[in-house]
């Protein structure tokens, strides 16, 4: 077994470059949590079966899990640290805490970015098309139902910049 | 939860990725998707030294139709099959399977050609592309090949592919007019493996039957051609005789093991009842309806 150097890898976080130096093998996940210090996408099964580690990349939902960050350089990562805009939460942000659609909150961040994605692709979605866009983050607390009445809530009232 | 260390190589073409594979040998393993491998080597099933990241090859994303084949690309995701209308309007085994793939973000990500080297037998492209006779491009350093799907699986997990090939291309007879097809899948939840799924591709000739594909998914140790069944449908007036017939055949070419997804007797029913119902829609569709 080869004991990998470490590597330089430029990422656009959020709207910010970073540069780090990591072993190859870290996935994405690793790299946002411990060496950006960005803990708010979670661990979850590692396997691609809870998508708790949900991020946008090019806008679109990816498994930072089952992600290499090499293979990452020049494309455009969101996490739930960058969905606020300066001290202004999300629109979702503010519709999952009025109607309580986090509980434990461990899926929460995974939920806002999908949900983040549908919207910016289908400004007024459907409950089916809700269900469909999240139905791959497992949340074990809310029964789901808040979760899509907070995605509906934050579509009736629209953009934040109109 | 890390994979074992590699080495990590972004190849910037095909010629050099099959370079790096004539080296590395077995030491290397391509990345396309990762949504199978990397939960591999995280679990250490595997622990390659080398990984070989192919996507950064953007020519590789491609589905093309001209002289009689439909070619797909070691890059086409399972999302933008699920939003192709080629698909949708005349592979319809295609695009029945490609919404039922995991789950959405799964779909973002994961390739169709990584899916069938992956081998899994519970995976669902390799059923539908043995229902659609498809042949396979297996590229080296060397050369390259090509293989029917039908000879390309060899067990669980395996494949004729070697260490120093790439599945480069996936061929698949055009469609012609009356054609159709159907892809059922149970699955206990959104995006768990199938606990059986039946592909079925009808090429109607008049009122008869021109050729007939059908796979089965999880109900053996890898992706199976229901052949006897095909042989029994060809030629045959599509009649809720010879329907039966051929749902019984595939049936009892389904070899499922009982799991917590079900018993032997359940999963073998559930063989039957969806090729019959595959074999309708099919039916259907081929006639230019749902």
């Amino acid at each position: 077994m080869p004991i990998a150097d470490r590597v330089a890898v430029r990422l656009r976080v959020n709207g910010e470059e970073v540069a780090v130096m990591v072993p190859p093998y870290k996935t994405l996940l690793e790299v946002l949590r411990e060496d950006l210090g960005l803990t708010g996408t979670k661990h979850g099964c590692e396997l691609g079966e809870c998508s708790t580690c949900g991020v946008l990349v090019d806008g679109r939902p990816y498994l930072s899990c089952l992600a290499m960050p090499l293979d990452l350089e020049g494309r455009e990562i969101t996490t739930v640290e960058g969905m606020a805009d300066g001290s202004e939460p999300d629109p979702l942000q503010v519709a999952f805490a009025e109607l309580g659609a986090a509980q434990c909150g461990y899926c929460t961040p995974a939920m806002l970015l999908t949900a983040r994605a549908l919207l910016d692709h289908d400004p007024h979605p459907t409950r089916d098309a809700i269900k469909e866009a999240l139905s791959g983050v497992l949340c074990r607390c809310t029964g789901y139902l808040k979760i899509f009445e907070a995605v509906e809530l934050a579509a009736s009232r629209g953009r934040r910049h109109g | 939860m890390l994979p074992a260390p590699f080495e990590y190589h972004a190849a910037k073409s095909m010629d050099e990725a099959l370079g790096l594979l004539d080296t590395l040998g077995e030491d290397a393993k391509i990345l396309a998707g990762g949504q199978s491998l990397i939960p591999l080597l995280k679990l250490r099933f595997a622990s390659p030294a080398h990984l070989v990241d192919i996507n950064g090859i953007k020519e590789l994303d491609f589905i093309e139709e001209g002289d009689g084949t439909l070619r797909i690309g070691p890059l086409f995701r399972h999302k933008a099959a699920e939003r192709s209308s080629l698909l949708a309007s005349r592979y319809h085994v295609m695009a029945d399977a490609a919404p039922q793939i995991a789950d959405p973000i799964i779909r973002n990500r994961g390739t169709i050609a990584g899916s069938v080297a992956h081998a899994d037998p519970s995976g669902d492209w390799g059923t539908v592309l043995l229902a659609l006779d498809a042949e396979l491009v297996l590229r080296s350093k060397s050369g390259s090949r090509t293989v029917k799907a039908r000879d390309f699986f060899s067990g669980p997990f395996s494949t004729v592919l070697e260490p120093t090939e790439v599945l480069s291309e996936i061929r698949i007879p055009a469609a012609r007019p009356q054609t159709g097809g159907a892809y059922l899948k149970l699955e206990r939840k959104v995006g768990d493996f199938a606990t059986v799924a039946v592909a079925v591709h009808l090429q109607m000739d008049g009122g008869k039957v021109g050729s007939a594909g059908i796979g089965l998914t999880a109900v053996g140790p890898q992706n199976i051609k229901a052949e006897q069944a095909e042989a029994a449908l060809r030629g045959a007036r599509l009649d809720d005789a010879t329907i039966k017939e051929a749902a019984a055949l595939a049936a009892d070419a389904a070899e499922p093991k009982a799991d917590h997804r079900g018993s032997v007797e359940y999963k073998r029913n559930v063989v039957r009842v969806f090729t019959e119902r595959g074999l309708k829609r099919a039916y259907e569709r081929a006639r230019g309806g749902g």
